[in-house]
């Protein structure tokens, strides 16, 4: 009887041997970088349209900009591709003289009507990071006079106000100022996109490392440019695996099948902490996570009521316990590392002077709000949190879950009460943080311009004419103190309870040497990688 | 009678059976399809998701947002964008992703290929194991044997399987090394392996690349051994209660009292009626597990279907979404009409009807 089932048995079990390979290595190859990372953000590749922190990061490695800066002190800046720059007497216009003898990847070589091109098509193409270059007076019809070529190696960068030098360099060492190989974009150029749709998946830059492939939520494959200007990559391709799930991502890096996590939890790096194998590196990066009040709401719209909630987060214990050294505790709008930042940090949990600042406005037994969440664990996490304290005074939060998009769109449509957000600099000047936390030039529903200020209803003419000032002063120590002085003011004022700096943590194989963790996502760098 | 019936019919012109078959298949599908797209389109539509901030992001402004609203057609009333959008279909086209712009349709075929190894691999481990299980528990009914194998299906029921995905990564890839780790390929076969099918079993097997084929094996083999087991709970369930009901008939005893050996009674005379209902069971399972199963594909970075759709979905990125949905569709219209063809090869009643 049932004589077939163990013929089943015996013949699954010898499949099983018979397919399964007695020994699975797990090492990665020696020459090249492999590394796991949630890619599910990239969207394009093309410098005028990326935005995106993983697309960053690769365009950072891939092309170059006409300048850049040292990621330990980014007051020093240097040129890149451009050999030097003047700023015009009149300050109304920037030249760069383009370096001699640098080469695109594909062999072409740099010129001066290349860096016309890409900053000119950037203007022209006008998507999400167009804004950059278009602050400065620029746009797709003025765009072939603001830009233009004046010899054979120099650029003049025209502008409509004379605006703070480092702020136009600063801005130009953003993604979106990166150099295209004109010649090779333009021969996959199709109905006047500038070769758009072709560069959204391919590559035409100078950078250490070509992008070979980048196969949507799966990977990116780089190679090392034979053509680089600078010192050769020691590691011949660098590889982005899509490994969504951290658990998994820690598993692969302890058993060497990675060679950089990129995407650890805060469970998991507390868990590796103690591997010999492995080494946990950490960077400041320029985000910063805060509270945004609407002043539509008639309680937060009380300016003791904005100071009380101030005091009813548990700042430290949230950076230490819940996003264990992930976010370091920080209460102004400019990040670490930015010309003129304030970093005092004036606020910590006090329940007794919070429930004293919500009797002077009226409401001394509290009142019920909702809080719009992300549903990612830290933002639920410290939501939490900070519904718990808050409720120590008496102010009942609700929470709301959505979805990224979701908690976005009613964020910006000025639908919320509190929103928990997390905001990145666009580019490494000041002005990018003030000009969306500190000024609001038009507080109309069917506003043009919608900074975070706007979408808290915050009405600020005065800070929004000193922001104004701030982008406009030449001289960087006085600009400098003009941003401090806003930041101060606007520390205690605002309807925002800004409260920490991002800190990026990724987990490397012992073995891997070199990896550089920038302030933004595109000084990331892995061009020096070494494998021992 | 009814086989009187339709052959007068047909003698009297009325269309023939196989004709009127064909025409009303032709229409169910015509509307389960339109009813698919249309709630998809729908629920798309009323979710409060801006899908113009997918594309632009949260930092663009106001005319580059202005810019994309148009170009994604969303100024159009929404009746027009469904016609729109039906119309391309027609042709075959599935639209661009909003968000890379790439074809939708290229989009899938190249991560179907992904899902569908790994859940056709997944339906052969669960068949295999689930099937004799079946048979065994519902002949050993009550005993200790037929409680092993209840236990072990309750046990693929109710676990979840992103845990036991990742408890299955710790022991046999972490811990003991026998598999594997995520992924379909190692970084080191990545490009000895040219893609045709994108099946990479059949393609390293095909260009004799058998290192290439026993790393895809060892990487496959878990999520599919995974997958397996819970389709495994499902066909052994379902194979022990419908054999336990082939086995109370009268027609059982009958063979008994004339001497057929136990064997033949239990896997040619009982196994052969059960099988009937058994072919919808499996076709099932297997299109669950062709919908690309989101979890399983995220524990073991599986780049496949169900991976697509969820990133879609959080994108609101509607045309891929759409596009995913149509091509589930397609799949379990087409095992359905599968198992049908099936019914007719393996119950004579059905055929003869037919």
């Amino acid at each position: 009887m049932l004589h077939v089932p163990r013929v089943f048995a015996a013949a699954s079990v010898a499949l099983f041997a018979g397919l399964t390979p007695p020994a699975v290595q797990a090492e990665t190859p020696a020459d090249t970088l492999v590394m796991a990372w949630s890619i599910d953000d990239v969207i394009s590749l093309d410098p005028a349209e990326v935005f995106e922190f993983t697309a960053s990061e690769i365009l950072g490695n891939s092309y170059q900009g006409l300048i850049g800066y040292n990621v330990e002190n980014v007051s020093e800046i240097f040129g890149v591709i451009a050999e030097s720059w003047e700023v015009a007497p009149d300050g109304l216009s920037i030249s760069f003289k383009i370096r001699e003898g640098m080469k695109f990847a594909s062999g072409n070589p740099i010129t001066a009507d290349d860096v016309v091109f890409s900053l000119t098509r950037a203007i022209k193409l006008d998507k999400s990071p167009a804004f950059i270059l278009t602050q400065f007076g620029l746009n797709a019809d003025n765009v072939d006079e603001m830009v233009v070529k004046t010899d054979d190696n120099t650029v003049q960068f025209k502008m409509d106000k004379a605006y703070a030098p480092t702020l136009v360099l600063y801005c130009l060492t953003a993604t979106v100022g990166f150099i295209v190989d004109q010649k090779l974009a333009m021969e996959n150029e199709v109905d006047g996109d500038f070769g758009y749709n072709w560069l959204k998946t391919a590559y035409a830059g100078s950078g250490a490392f070509t992008i070979r492939e980048w196969r949507a939520n799966e990977v990116v494959v780089m190679e090392r440019n034979d053509n680089y200007s600078g010192e050769a990559a020691p590691m011949a391709r660098a590889i982005y695996r899509h490994i969504p799930e951290t658990s998994t991502q820690r598993l692969l890096l302890e058993k060497g099948d990675i060679d950089i996590a990129r995407n650890l939890g805060a469970e998991e790096i507390q868990a590796l902490a103690d591997n010999p194998d492995i080494v946990i590196d950490s960077g400041v990066k320029g985000a910063v996570y805060y509270l945004g009040l609407s002043q539509k709401n008639e309680f937060l719209s009380k300016p003791e009521v904005r100071q009380a909630m101030k005091y009813l987060v548990d700042y430290q214990t949230i950076a230490d316990t819940i996003m264990k050294g992930k976010v370091t505790v920080h209460q102004a709008f400019l990040p670490k590392g930015f010309l003129g930042v304030l970093e005092e940090t004036p606020f910590e949990l006090n329940v007794e002077k919070a429930k004293e600042l919500l009797a002077a406005a009226g409401v001394p037994d509290g009142f019920k709000v909702t809080m719009d969440t992300r549903n990612t664990p830290d933002i639920t996490s410290i939501a939490q949190a900070i519904q718990q304290t808050m409720a120590l005074a008496g102010i009942e939060i609700e929470l709301i879950p959505g979805d990224g998009q979701q908690t976005l769109t009613k964020y910006r449509a000025r639908n919320h009460d509190i929103y928990i957000g997390r905001w990145g600099p666009d580019y490494q000047d000041p002005h990018t943080n003030a000009d969306t936390f500190a000024r609001n030039p038009d507080n109309s529903d069917d506003a043009a311009s919608k900074p975070l200020a706007w979408r808290n209803s915050w009405e600020i003419p005065e800070m929004t004419a000193l922001a104004d000032a701030a982008v406009l002063e030449a001289d960087a120590d006085k600009r400098a103190e003009m941003y401090l002085a806003i930041q101060k003011d606007h520390q205690q004022v605002s309807p925002f309870v800004i409260m920490f700096q991002d800190i990026e943590v990724m987990g490397r194989r012992a073995n891997v040497k070199g990896f550089v963790v920038g302030p933004s996502f595109n000084d990331n760098s892995f061009k020096a990688v070494t494998k021992e | 009678m009814s086989l009187k019936a339709d052959e007068t019919g047909a003698r009297f012109g009325a269309p023939p059976a196989w004709l009127w078959k064909t025409g009303s298949l032709i229409t169910t599908l015509a509307m389960t399809f339109f009813g698919l797209l249309l709630v998809t389109f729908l629920i798309g539509r009323i979710v409060p998701v801006d899908p113009v901030l997918a594309v632009v992001g949260d930092r663009a402004s106001q005319s580059v947002y202005d810019k994309a609203y148009i170009e994604l057609g969303l100024d159009k009333p929404l009746y027009e964008q469904f016609w729109i959008y039906l119309q391309k279909m027609m042709t075959g086209d599935l639209g661009q992703s909003f968000l890379t712009k790439k074809d939708i349709t290229e989009d899938i075929l190249r991560v179907f290929p992904a899902t569908l190894e790994l859940a056709t691999v997944g339906i052969i481990i669960g068949t295999v194991l689930g099937l004799p299980m079946g048979v065994l528990a519902a002949v050993k009914q009550g005993r200790i044997a037929d409680q092993l194998v209840r236990v072990l299906g309750l046990v693929g029921y109710s676990a979840p399987i992103f845990w036991l995905g990742l408890l299955a990564l710790l022991v046999f890839y972490a811990q003991l090394g026998w598999v594997a780790g995520p992924g379909r390929i190692d970084i080191a076969y990545e490009y000895s392996v040219t893609q045709t099918t994108g099946l990479l079993l059949i393609d390293s097997a095909m260009q004799g690349q058998w290192e290439a084929f026993r790393n895809v094996v060892s990487h496959i083999i878990l999520p599919a051994s995974l997958l397996g087991y819970f389709s495994m709970a499902y066909i052994s369930r379902m194979t022990r209660s419908f054999m336990l009901n082939e086995l109370a008939q009268e027609y059982i005893t009958t063979a008994r009292v004339k001497g057929v050996p136990e064997w033949r009674i239990i896997w040619v005379h009982a196994l052969r009626n059960a099988a009937v209902p058994l072919v919808t069971v499996i076709a099932l399972s297997y299109a669950n597990l062709l919908e690309g199963s989101v979890l399983t594909e995220t524990v073991f970075a599986w780049p496949g279907l169900g991976q697509y759709l969820t990133n879609s979905l959080q994108n609101a990125d509607m045309n891929a979404v759409l596009g995913g949905t149509l091509v589930i569709g397609v799949i379990f219209v087409g095992l359905n009409l599968l198992s049908d063809l099936l019914y007719t090869l393996l119950d004579p009643r059905v055929r003869r009807r037919g």
